[in-house]
């Protein structure tokens, strides 16, 4: 059959597709495509000039997209971790708790989840103030003298990191329940009668198996995570002194405050080309398939 | 447990064996607190009147109630019935737009053969995956030109094409039986018909998840709706509320928290009317994913 015929045979196919294809390709794809070609030019409002691999150059020796550069991997390499340690632990602890009672578990952590970044952030910017706020006053109760922190560029990004991870935590723990729940019962018992403590049944057991779910929380949580944005917009807007400078909200002030799109671009392809590798090395690492 | 100690009785060895685990709990009992704790800051908050939300130390319930925050916040200058509205219409018709289309393209990802089905595929998966920052900029010039700020229409449409969506009713279309598709095939319906009388109401379950994903998603697409609009009477609720603490250093402390509470309760509802939708929505785009 040729390719004409079989595309002919199969023509309700691509009238299903359509409804979502044609805005797909202008709204979403051609975007894309637009923005990769955009990082080569120098772009405002008005006017385009092609400038190569300037704009690249350029990001390389502009001090406050380093600082982006270099706080964003600290972000993610805090709260991914932290965040999944965390969810992990609080999966394990749960699973075994009656449906009510794991329920009340489940919903305190996906709340803050359902309230979104920008609800809980207005809360956090209260509970952080150094004079009157919440958190400085329950450490004082442990004699902990009062913090700056989003004031001090040794805390403030810390700060940020405290509270994207109290929203990272619902979704993770909700998938490792439903993954625990997906162990046959049978190897939790073999190892038993092979005389394995807890700690040797998690390590050899439960973790093995469970990592289908944690290779896919782990690739989310980092491809979200890399793309911090409002805990910055609405606390510290990089500062102070760049400390909390990320790459989404150097993009967000150089294309919409500025309106140096050609630029902001470039930070666009450079944000890319990280997220697109170090899923790339993730899926490597722990890609293997899991057999029962 | 190789432990030096052995305790005596049957019961007394469960507890010993156990102990671990009640710690354990115990500290995630006290995360969980900590998890609830900013929502109940911000509630509380927004019954204080700036004095007493100011006040050292804090008070943990309003010695003054007040009712003035959200007077000010429903009834004053800020059109925040309006930003609801606003909302509500994006959100509910950018989920309308992504639910149909994503069925549609799900289908036929999950149950056809046809040249470029592969292809088309993991295009939609590579973008799904990929940060939208740099489509936004170009997405941005492109509204200018179609006259597309402070619209709904703009707000909406990078919604209308949704490949999560597409990715989860593939996955979930697969599994329905060839054999419901033949019988129908047999019986002379048309591919519209056996599409709507058959597949999609099998998909109930993925149309349930994915119109409450759509929703949340669309809700909560902050950063584009921040850029696209600039007329305070088109602004989303999210991002109207989030103009109260524009002013880092000296804003109103009360309304900001009744303008964040006010933010909190249309999603609140979505999720305890939607809770099994919720968790059936993020273990199914898990799955093998």
């Amino acid at each position: 059959m040729t390719l004409a015929k079989r595309m002919w045979k199969a023509r309700w196919a691509y009238v299903f597709l359509l409804p979502a294809l044609i805005p797909f390709f202008i709204f979403i794809l051609g975007p894309l495509l637009a923005g990769l070609r955009l990082s080569f030019y120098e772009a405002r409002l008005a006017d385009q000039t092609f400038i190569g691999f300037g704009n690249f150059i350029k990001l390389a020796h502009d001090e406050a997209f380093l600082y982006a550069v270099k706080n964003t991997f600290i972000f993610v390499l805090v709260v991914v971790p932290v965040s999944i340690t965390l969810s992990l632990f609080i999966a394990l602890m749960v699973y075994p708790l009656r449906g009510s009672v794991q329920g009340f578990f489940r919903m305190a952590f996906y709340l803050p989840v359902v309230a979104s970044g920008v609800v809980l952030t207005m809360v956090w910017l209260y509970i952080f103030n150094p004079t009157y706020g919440l958190l400085n006053y329950l450490l004082s109760l442990v004699g902990i003298g009062r913090v700056e922190w989003l004031g001090r560029t040794e805390t403030a990004l810390l700060s940020l990191a405290i509270v994207v991870v109290s929203w990272t935590l619902g979704v993770p723990i909700i998938l490792f329940i439903a993954g625990l729940a997906g162990i046959p019962k049978s190897l939790h018992e073999a190892a038993k009668i092979d005389g394995a403590n807890s700690w040797q049944e998690f390590w050899h057991v439960t973790l093995p198996l469970l990592k289908p779910t944690l290779l896919f929380v782990l690739v989310t949580q980092t491809i979200n995570v890399f793309q911090v944005f409002i805990v910055v917009l609405l606390m510290t807007r990089g500062g102070p002194a760049n400390s909390t400078q990320t790459i989404v909200y150097r993009i967000y002030e150089t294309a919409f405050t500025f309106f140096r799109f050609g630029y902001a671009s470039a930070m666009g392809v450079v944000l890319l080309l990280i997220v697109g590798s170090v899923a790339v090395v993730q899926f490597k690492l722990l890609g293997q398939e899991v057999q029962y | 447990m190789t432990t030096a100690s052995y305790p005596k009785s049957r019961k007394a060895k469960k507890w010993f064996r156990r102990t671990p685990w009640m710690i354990g709990l115990f500290f995630a009992l006290i995360l969980a607190l900590a998890s609830l704790l900013p929502l109940y800051w911000m509630i509380i908050g927004s019954f204080k009147i700036q004095t007493n939300a100011m006040s050292v130390p804090p008070e943990f319930w309003p010695s003054m109630p007040t009712i003035e925050n959200w007077q000010k916040l429903l009834f004053g200058k800020s059109p925040t019935w309006r930003w609801l509205l606003n909302s509500v219409v994006v959100a509910s018709v950018a989920a309308a737009f992504a639910v149909l289309t994503s069925a549609l393209a799900g289908y036929v990802f999950g149950k056809k053969e046809f040249p470029g089905r592969t292809l088309l595929f993991w295009l939609i998966i590579i973008t799904m995956m990929l940060p939208k920052q740099i489509s936004l900029i170009p997405l941005f010039i492109l509204m200018r030109k179609l006259h597309g700020f402070n619209t709904y229409w703009g707000m909406i449409v990078p919604w209308v094409a949704y490949p999560f969506g597409i990715f989860l009713f593939k996955q979930y279309m697969q599994s329905i039986p060839n054999e419901l598709l033949e019988a129908a095939r047999i019986d002379g319906a048309s591919e519209l018909r056996s599409f709507f009388s058959i597949i999609l109401p099998l998909s109930k379950p993925a149309v349930g998840a994915l119109s409450i994903f759509a929703f949340v998603a669309a809700w909560n697409d902050f950063l584009w709706q921040l850029i696209l609009v600039t007329e305070r009477n088109m602004f989303t609720l999210p991002v109207g509320v989030s103009k109260l603490v524009s002013n880092l250093s000296n804003y109103d402390l009360g309304l900001a928290m009744a303008g964040a509470t006010f933010a909190f309760i249309p999603m609140l509802i979505v999720f305890l009317a939607f809770q099994d939708y919720f968790v059936k929505g993020i273990t199914l785009g898990a799955v093998k994913g």
